[in-house]
């Protein structure tokens, strides 16, 4: 019964979704306020109905209803509670539905938030989530039913992949798709521009929010899932130019030069075509990320093209909101005004540049990880496009990128001056050039770049707090001036310099387990000993203990430096009787500033065992740059500007007009 | 492996495929000199059966068997370029993790610096336009009462920076 009611809900959802897509935008249209007035109650119909599908499907996972093929396929009775209810994403059909759920919540948040919104634009921009919405509930329903019943319905469920079993893992999934989804409102924002051909700042502040959301929601997915690849994979590789890997950082990517572009639409009116193209092709990628990982297309062109329905509807979705999108930007974007003139050399122009090469970026990404297919698919020969392709492709864009990000905030508006920018990040650049050439004399291994990537994470991080330090006058004003400036400091500023910081910080740990990682594997007996940078390692013993639903075969490592105790590291090898899988679980020390990082490998006939060790200098930095950069996305967020309309901004501006400007 | 490509497949998620750091002890060779080489040429070769990984990264058997080769290779004597061209002869190009540079592949190498080399002429395209505008906006200085007045409030509003 549960399981019906959840599909009912579905159908349902799907009938208020067409309603959704279409009576608003026909009242937009014909100027009748009473249709335009139906987005709301639809979107929040729509956000009950899949609701009440997710949490039908929940209880199927949580009571092990394994008359519910989906559940016995994914789950088993011993799981732990935490991981059946993160089992309802962990397969296509559930996370197609976490999918749905997410944009109805998008859409529900306009209808309810949207008040100060123009009713027309509201009306618009609910019709195309609505639109979005038909598209992915025709998609669940017609290919991917996560309803479907079982008879005779099993005593146990197949289980859920134990590599899937891991409390980031769990939550990685919701994260991204808030991510991606977020995108579906920049770009519901864009459609409805256009189809009103009209596009001001109010429109770009209005935009501005979502993308800020939905970045955020992406880089903290991305950073999650990053983090999880790397405790769990066992060798602390934290990417891996994976194709899967790739489908999010596209959206990224795009998302990323979205936020910056809606800064200039928003300030001063100009790149207003670009930001709306943008926002389309922020959520194309989504969608690209979407049918490269459901279509199987990964796998292999011809696994696709044997069971092709799937990726055939995905690739039609592409293809309506892809296509339909660009052919009106192509229509309606030369009617728009263009507005704000500026000089190369400004804050306009510096944002111009980090669009071009976040831009460029995401096209290497993007041929990168669709070339091999492509080139499959037309009969040419089966190639590879693996991490070196990236790494020469990623880091000349991305360095002159890094150069420059300290510089775009220094500027001002229209027409800057670089050489009065660049006097502002002295300090920053003699703290990068320092640190280089200490680099230099004292680390004699790893790759002659390292010092200069060491460099640019310290010009990042130093020039972000410069950027502060300038605005409140720190250390040329009297302490408490400027304490009153950081007071009346935008949030916005602190965002930024959060966010740039935090990427800093970010590239700090790349570089340094890039360049600097130590690695021993050696086959010990227990007793045995080992020594890796500094720690000396001694297998003391190795047993069996029991968990919830695995065996595990522990290691028992002492991990001493300089002689004194530091810690027991205890690395695992699991099974997992109900799936029939094995997984291992290494045992990770950190100082914070690197990570002692133990794998338990297998025994041989001799009684001895395969241990792996790794020293990864600044390996918590990645994740941490990264939740930086979220949190600056949050603290962005919470800017008033986001928050109030423009008219009472205009007021406020007035009382604070002493505050530098944004 | 099928289950991986399955999960692969499964997630849209960040999900790399699960292989457990490779390399077995037994595997190095003696010489850490000759161990660090075929450590770089395995990094550069790929697991053909596994999704998107190296065969020093996969614990796949066939992994294993193809580490065992190039390390019979390189104590045999061969360069790093001959131990991939021995692997080349035997599997194809599908092997390197970095695609050769060739008419099939012209596009995928010069694809992203055509796109930035693009936009680039499109941004200084733009820049100039704009400019020639902004001479334009310049050579018409004439403001109406009004709109000097407004000017005025607008400069007195937005601080200097």
């Amino acid at each position: 019964m549960i399981a019906e009611t959840g599909h009912f809900a579905l159908v349902l959802a799907l009938a208020v979704a067409l309603v959704q897509m279409i009576v608003p935008a026909y009242g937009a249209w014909k100027g009748d306020h009473a249709m335009m007035r139906v987005g709301k109650p639809a979107a929040l119909t729509q956000l009950m109905l899949v609701g009440i599908a997710f949490l039908a499907l929940t209880l199927a996972f949580v009571v092990s209803d394994f008359s519910v093929a989906l559940v016995a396929n994914n789950s088993a009775v011993d799981k732990p509670l935490i991981f059946k209810i993160s089992g309802v994403w962990g397969n296509h059909e559930g996370s197609m539905v976490l999918w749905v759920l997410i944009l109805a919540l998008y859409g529900a948040l306009v209808a309810l938030f949207g008040r100060n919104l123009p009713d027309r634009l509201r009306a618009n921009v609910l019709a195309v989530q609505g639109s979005v919405g038909v598209a992915f509930l025709l998609f669940i329903l017609a290919t991917s039913d996560p309803f479907l019943r079982l008879d005779p319905a099993p005593f146990e469920g197949a289980g859920l992949n134990p590599i899937l079993q891991d409390r980031a893992l769990a939550f990685h999934p919701p994260w991204l798709y808030a991510g991606y989804v977020g995108f579906s409102m920049t770009f519901s924002f864009a459609i409805a521009a256009l189809m009103e051909g009209r596009v001001d700042a109010a429109w770009a502040r209005w935009v501005r929010p979502w993308a800020l959301a939905a970045w955020l929601a992406l880089t903290i997915g991305i950073a999650m899932g990053s983090w999880w690849a790397y405790y769990t994979l066992g060798w602390g590789g934290f990417w891996f130019w994976d194709p899967v890997e790739n489908a999010s950082l596209m959206p990224w990517l795009a998302g990323t030069a979205l936020l910056h572009s809606a800064i200039v639409a928003e300030k001063r009116g100009a790149l207003k075509s670009w930001t709306i193209l943008l926002a389309i092709l922020a959520f194309s990628l989504s969608l690209v990320g979407t049918f490269l990982v459901r279509s199987g297309v990964l796998t292999s062109v011809h696994a696709f093209a044997v069971s092709p329905a799937r990726g055939v509807f995905v690739l039609a979705i592409l293809g309506v909101f892809v296509g339909g999108s660009l052919t009106l930007y192509a229509w309606r974007a030369p009617m728009l005004k263009t507005g704000g003139l500026f000089a190369p050399i400004s804050r306009e122009g510096a944002l111009l540049l980090n669009n071009l090469l976040l831009t460029a970026s995401a096209a290497a990404v993007f041929i990168g990880t669709l070339y091999p297919l492509l080139l499959d698919a037309v009969g040419g020969p089966k190639i590879t496009v693996g991490p070196p392709f990236f790494n020469t492709t990623f880091v000349p864009l991305w360095a002159p990128l890094l150069f420059m990000v300290p510089f775009g905030p220094m500027m001002s508006w229209k027409r800057g001056d670089f050489v009065a920018a660049g006097q502002r990040l002295i300090f920053a650049a003699g703290a990068a050039f320092v640190v280089c050439l200490t680099l230099y004399g004292v680390v004699s291994d790893g790759p002659w770049l390292a010092p200069i990537g060491m460099a640019a994470a310290v010009w990042l991080v130093v020039g972000a707090l410069s950027e502060i330090a300038w605005r409140v006058k720190l250390f040329t004003a009297p302490a408490a001036e400027s304490w009153r400036r950081a007071r009346g400091l935008p949030r916005a500023a602190w965002g930024t310099m959060l966010a740039h910081g935090g990427l800093g910080i970010a590239v700090a740990g790349i570089v340094g387990v890039t360049a600097w990682k130590s690695e021993r594997i050696v086959a010990l007996p227990e007793g045995g000993t080992t020594s890796i940078s500094g720690y000396e390692l001694t297998l003391e013993k190795v047993g069996t203990r029991g968990g919830p639903n695995y065996d595990a075969t522990t290691g028992v490592v002492r991990v001493e430096r300089d002689g004194e105790f530091v810690t027991f590291l205890l690395p695992e090898r699991r099974r997992y009787p109900t799936e029939r899988q094995e997984k291992t679980e290494p045992a990770i020390y950190t100082t914070g500033f690197s990570d002692l990082y133990v794998v338990l490998g297998e025994g041989n006939r001799t009684g001895e065992w395969a241990l792996r060790a790794y020293v990864n200098p600044l390996a918590p930095f990645i994740w941490l740059g990264g939740m930086v950069m979220a949190l600056g996305g949050l603290v962005s967020l919470t800017d008033r500007r986001l928050r109030v309309g423009a008219p009472q901004r205009a007021k406020a501006k007035g009382r604070n007009a002493t505050a530098p400007a944004e | 492996m099928k289950i991986r490509a399955l999960l692969l497949a499964l997630l849209l998620a960040l999900t790399p495929v699960a292989g457990f750091a490779a390399v077995s002890p037994d595997e190095q060779l003696s010489d850490p000199r000759l161990e660090a080489r075929a450590r770089e040429v395995s990094k550069e070769l790929r697991c053909m059966v596994c999704q998107n990984e190296s065969i020093d990264d996969s614990d796949a058997e066939l992994a294993k068997d193809l580490r065992m080769l190039v390390r019979k290779r390189i104590l045999a004597g061969d360069t790093n370029a001959e131990v991939k061209q021995y692997l080349v002869a035997r599997y194809g190009e599908f092997v390197l993790m970095k695609p050769p540079f060739q008419p099939a592949t012209w596009l995928l190498w010069l694809g992203p610096g055509v796109i930035l080399l693009g936009g680039g002429i499109g941004v200084i395209l733009f820049l100039r336009r704009s400019s020639r505008r902004d001479e334009n906006a310049i050579g018409n200085p004439a403001l109406s009462e009004a709109e000097r007045r407004r000017l005025d409030e607008i400069v007195k509003d937005e601080p200097s920076e």
